[in-house]
């Protein structure tokens, strides 16, 4: 966006409780991941059975799995993973969902009322469930989970789109846009777009929050990530068969998934906040 | 209303059929057919040849959804091929653990938000309120998966109160099938819970800055007469519509939360069945899951027409 930031803008928004919180907990995430790509303790695919399921101490924080790995370097490599399905899945359905959304209301009639029923559709489809169809017929993976999730966001943001859109739509600027000659499709870009791109940004924050956890649960299951390659859900399935001996190991993934997801969702309502003054709630 | 009610009706079919065409194709485009993967690799072609032709599966693919639909309307839901029972009973036996862990799930989900929800509105920026909303949030992080984890730490590894997974059914001691439910009901209600006192919270506070709890006030009710008299009443239509779509969701949500336990339910069964590509069943739960968040969905907008008569004036 090109719009100027008001000045004290950024020391009000750090003074939104959530937004703070969230903001910081988010650059954590892309911290960690950021750093994960060069440098982790021990590689998270180094296997050193000796100290299988050893217990957390000065050489291993978090401690060792049942292959002996490092779980603080998977924790960390971990976060790329979240991060990466996130962005892709997110990046899919907002893109889609924002393009058939703008192309819905611009032409309104049976064009509207067909995507409006396509979204009706995919929204009986939870994510999980339509995660699921998709392994039974192209077997478990992260691609086929990341398009399965990015499915699931293409009605969730052409609703959001729809709606915010239909609002701008009303206005007089466009009907004035309109009565200079402007194309409907010139309109959408140069006035419609820009105006609902605060609601899309909340909304794209709060689904990236679900992808995570959505993604954690499908490799929880197997269906996901697969290994080696390090993921949260993955290290959580791992860490279930060792409950009795070796009980730690299902903390931290647990704790950086609901960081990750806690953090952007604060995210989310803090923009809510700050973007929309209209839309401050009570609280 | 009528109008209303039929247009709603309509379109409740249209996206049922709809849904269980897509259905019916996505898994139409399984790689090699049942009775290629049910003999394997080395089964002679056939093997396969007569095999797909007692499976129904050389029939042309239009006459074979018709089939499929038709059976499912009349509680034909077709073969297990792993089970080599029919499809209903698998899915009756998988219920019967499902049905009972979303009920109880709903009940603490209901019991929880809708305490806590008023709890905040009341106590509003106070304390309380900030509490119930921290806590709130930290419920809509925490995956339910884990949580399951966690509360089998807790109680099953920990202080051994609970079993730690496993269902011992229904025909023994219902004591026991009750407890085995009790972590697992936790671990799903939690998540919807901690939405549903977000909602309740703030459908309380809107309704209490109406006029007509202002005059119910002026006429001397106490706080807490006007809250349950007048306040409560009306902040009940968004409750419900949250609490129709949670039990659609929680429903849903039991895929991610029985593997945890262990718990022979709808959740594991799909697993399995996809596992073993046992296709039919696979087809028949996905549909039922489907066919219940459409169905929930049609009541709620039905529900809300009756509660809210301003609503039917608008649609209609």
């Amino acid at each position: 966006m090109t719009a100027a930031i008001a000045p004290g803008a950024i020391r009000r928004a750090f003074r939104h409780p959530s937004f703070a919180i969230g903001a910081g907990l988010t650059a954590l995430l892309v911290l960690v991941a950021l750093v994960s790509l060069i440098w982790t303790p021990y590689s998270p695919y180094e296997i050193d059975m000796a100290a299988k399921l050893a217990e957390p101490s000065g050489g291993h924080w978090f401690g060792q799995d049942q292959l002996g790995r490092d779980i603080l370097s998977l924790a960390m490599a971990g976060a790329q993973n979240s991060i990466m399905v996130g962005v892709i899945a997110v990046g899919v359905g907002l893109t889609l969902g924002m393009i058939l959304g703008a192309i819905a209301t611009a032409e309104g009639g049976w064009v509207e009322e067909l995507v409006m029923r396509f979204s009706d559709l995919t929204f009986a489809f939870p994510a999980i469930l339509s995660a699921i169809m998709f392994t039974a017929v192209f077997g478990p993976g992260i691609v086929v989970s990341i398009i399965a999730i990015g499915i699931f966001n293409i009605p969730i943001f052409a609703r959001v789109t729809q709606a915010s859109a239909k609002a701008i739509w009303a206005r007089e600027y466009t009907t004035a846009a309109r009565a200079a000659g402007k194309s409907r499709a010139r309109i959408t870009i140069d006035h419609v777009l820009p105006n609902i791109l605060s609601a899309l940004t909340v909304q794209g924050t709060i689904q990236f929050a679900n992808a995570i956890l959505w993604e954690a649960s499908l490799s929880y299951l197997g269906f996901g990530t697969q290994p080696p390659h390090p993921s949260w859900g993955r290290m959580l399935n791992d860490a279930q068969a060792h409950m009795f001996d070796a009980p730690w190991l299902a903390i931290y993934p647990g704790v950086a998934i609901m960081l990750a997801v806690l953090g952007l969702n604060l995210l989310g309502d803090g923009l809510r906040d700050l973007l929309d003054p209209r839309l401050v709630r009570s609280r | 209303m009528s109008v209303f009610l039929l247009k709603r009706l309509s379109t409740f079919a249209a996206t049922l059929i709809a849904a269980s065409i897509v259905i019916f194709l996505v898994l139409e485009i399984l790689p090699g057919n049942a009775a290629e993967i049910i003999l394997g690799p080395e089964a002679h072609q056939d093997q396969i040849d007569a095999l797909s032709h007692k499976l129904g599966l050389d029939r042309p693919a239009p006459e074979r959804y018709v089939s499929w639909v038709g059976g499912l309307l009349s509680g034909d839901f077709g073969e297990s091929y792993a089970y080599q029972t029919p499809a209903s009973d698998v899915v009756i036996e998988a219920l019967e653990v499902t049905v009972p862990l979303s009920v109880i799930a709903v009940i603490i989900n209901i019991v929880l938000g809708l305490s806590a929800g008023v709890y905040a509105a009341a106590r509003h920026n106070k304390l309380g309120d900030v509490g119930v909303m921290a806590l709130s949030q930290l419920g809509i992080a925490i995956p339910s998966f884990w949580l399951g984890i966690l509360l089998i730490l807790v109680f099953a590894v920990w202080l051994g109160w609970l079993p730690a997974g496993g269902f011992p059914g229904w025909d023994d001691d219902i004591g026991d099938a009750l407890e085995a439910l009790i972590l697992p009901a936790i671990a799903l209600a939690v998540f919807q819970a901690a939405i549903l006192a977000r909602t309740t919270r703030s459908a309380v506070l809107e309704v209490s800055r109406e006029d007509f709890v202002r005059t119910a006030r002026a006429k001397g009710l106490t706080r807490r007469a006007a809250l349950w008299r007048h306040v409560l009443r009306n902040a009940m239509i968004p409750i419900i519509t949250i609490v129709g779509l949670q039990f659609a969701n929680l429903f849903v949500l039991t895929i991610v939360v029985e593997p945890v336990f262990s718990l022979p339910g709808l959740g594991m069964l799909i697993l399995h069945s996809i596992a073993n590509r046992d296709v039919v069943v696979v087809q028949d739960v996905v549909m039922l899951l489907v066919g219940l968040v459409l169905v929930v969905n049609l009541a709620v907008d039905l529900v809300y027409a009756v509660i809210d008569p301003r609503l039917q004036a608008r649609r209609a």
